[in-house]
């Protein structure tokens, strides 16, 4: 089941004009900014099927980049953040591809600054509702709309289980959940979704493990 | 997790309540936030919904100029006395209108179940408002008995103009709020069913072929039609006629008109309205190109 609560159909509330292209494209720049952590010095924004055709007219652009700012759908900052992201020091590039995708309304967002880049590809499925298909090359499925954990680790035994084990030790309960490598024994991902909101404590506990090269979490 | 509307109306029979509260039920067990939120949450968008109706109505006009000031004609044509299709009905039509046109001037709304699509739903319950006098709880049902319909559209075809064309958003809102009104006038949860798939019948194969792209023109005027087409089928189930075809197969046919409908017409800006001479000129005009 794609959606889950009766709020994906009735809301979000937001800016217009449109929920997939402007709604959906805000909350996938605002996940790379969460994932990212911090305002990233350049974007390439690429964007695919609808999106790079009716960018314009739907205000995908100046949502995307809302959303790398960390505004909300409803954030009447929204229509001004192409100026506000050059205010901050910000630079964006938009590309347009002509590359068929699974899904219509497709972005590929390429954050940088001086410590480091991020590369996430996300659909806007309708009414608002998105997912996250691709980190860093990683293949996943996130929805941004529960608290997550993504941990990423040396592909090694043990190492889920550990990380699962803290979780456990915090009564946290896993609602779904995903491994995936590049290859066998090298670098791969975990993404953790879970029903509680995760203490940077326990962050901290889990990036103490061995093997365990980065988290990041993900709350609401 | 109910999964189709036969499903959800059996439920809501057999437990002898609204389809309203099987919403929030399920609501409650997928999220665990306990019934006050929930209806606390419903109740924020209600508002937005209100704010946006009133916006509307005292006249807004988008940055590009296509669309803005039809709600405001319809008001005062409705207050001249000399309007045929019935003061309930426009008024349905007008405050859908008005959501739209608040929209497109890059305000704020509540999607129901797109922003493309935000007036049906509002706009009908507003207009009907008038004449039920519904609590402020009966009004939040009112939205969690269009959610629980919508929901069973969003899972099981689409409610994405670039995924199913018009009828998945349009079509889809006006389904939502043709069942809702109907629960709202005390009908039963199989009427609003019938008003659903009554709705849905005749909004099938609807195309999503924004001029320039832009959620404007023919987006604000098929939100009218599905408001107006929303009350009409609601009073027909409420008159006790139903559907020859059940709901869940009028849905099944929308996923599948939805999935043969060529990318020109499925919010591309590439074909219908958006492909007519006009269309073309207005294109060129708000983004200073030429095609």
């Amino acid at each position: 089941m794609k959606y889950r609560s009766a709020f994906d159909i009735i809301g979000p509330v937001m800016i217009g004009p449109s929920s997939s292209h402007t709604a959906g494209a805000a909350r996938i720049g605002r996940v790379a900014r969460t994932l990212f952590n911090r305002l990233p010095k350049k974007a390439v924004i690429s964007l695919y099927g609808s999106f790079a055709k009716t960018y314009k007219g739907h205000g995908t652009d100046v949502a995307i980049v809302g959303g790398l700012l960390d505004f909300d759908t409803f954030d009447e900052r929204i229509p001004t953040s192409l100026t506000l992201a050059k205010e901050l020091g910000m630079e964006v590039v938009f590309q347009i591809e002509n590359q068929v995708t699974d899904h219509p309304n497709t972005v590929r967002i390429n954050l940088y600054d001086d410590n480091g880049d991020l590369e996430i590809v996300g659909i806007s499925i309708g009414g608002g509702t998105i997912e996250i298909t691709e980190l860093n090359s990683f293949e996943l499925k996130l929805s941004g709309e529960h608290p997550a954990i993504l941990v990423v680790h040396n592909d090694q035994f043990g190492v889920i289980s550990a990380v699962t084990q803290i979780l456990a030790n915090h009564e946290i309960n896993i609602g779904h959940m995903e491994v995936s490598r590049k290859e066998k024994g090298k670098m791969a991902l975990m993404v953790i979704e879970v029903d509680q909101k995760i203490e940077q404590t326990i962050m901290t506990e889990i990036e103490k493990l061995p093997n365990v090269t980065q988290t990041i979490r993900m709350v609401d | 997790m109910f999964k189709s509307v036969a499903e959800l109306v059996e439920l809501a029979e057999n437990k002898q309540v609204k389809i309203a509260e099987i919403m929030i039920q399920q609501e409650m067990e997928v999220t665990g936030l306990t019934r006050e939120e929930i209806i606390a949450k419903m109740d924020r968008n209600l508002t937005v919904m209100e704010q946006a109706v009133e916006r509307g109505l005292n006249g807004v006009t988008s940055v590009s100029g296509l669309t803005g000031g039809d709600a405001v004609l319809l008001q005062k044509y409705i207050q001249s006395g000399k309007a045929l299709s019935g003061n309930i009905l426009l008024d349905a039509v007008s405050k859908a209108v008005a959501t739209n046109e608040v929209n497109a001037a890059m305000g704020t709304i509540c999607a129901t179940p797109t922003a493309g699509s935000a007036g049906v739903v509002p706009g009908t319950l507003f207009a009907v408002k008038e004449v039920l006098n519904p609590t402020r709880m009966e009004m939040i049902e009112f939205l969690f008995t269009s959610a629980a319909f919508g929901f069973v559209v969003a899972n099981n075809a689409s409610i994405s103009g670039a995924a199913g064309g018009c009828q998945a958003e349009v079509g889809s809102a006006s389904g939502m709020a043709a069942a809702a009104i109907v629960e709202l006038a005390g009908g039963t949860p199989q009427q609003a069913a019938e008003a659903m798939a009554i709705t849905l019948k005749n909004m099938l194969g609807l195309v999503c072929d924004p001029v320039a792209g832009l959620v404007e023109v023919p987006c604000v005027k098929r939100n009218a039609m599905g408001a107006s087409n929303a009350m009409t089928a609601a009073d027909m189930a409420l008159a006790g006629i139903t559907s020859r075809i059940p709901c869940d197969e009028v849905i099944h046919a929308m996923f599948l008109i939805g999935q043969s409908m060529p990318s020109a017409l499925r919010e591309t800006a590439e074909g219908g309205l958006a492909a007519t001479p006009t269309g073309r000129r207005l294109e060129a005009k708000i983004f200073g190109k030429q095609n």
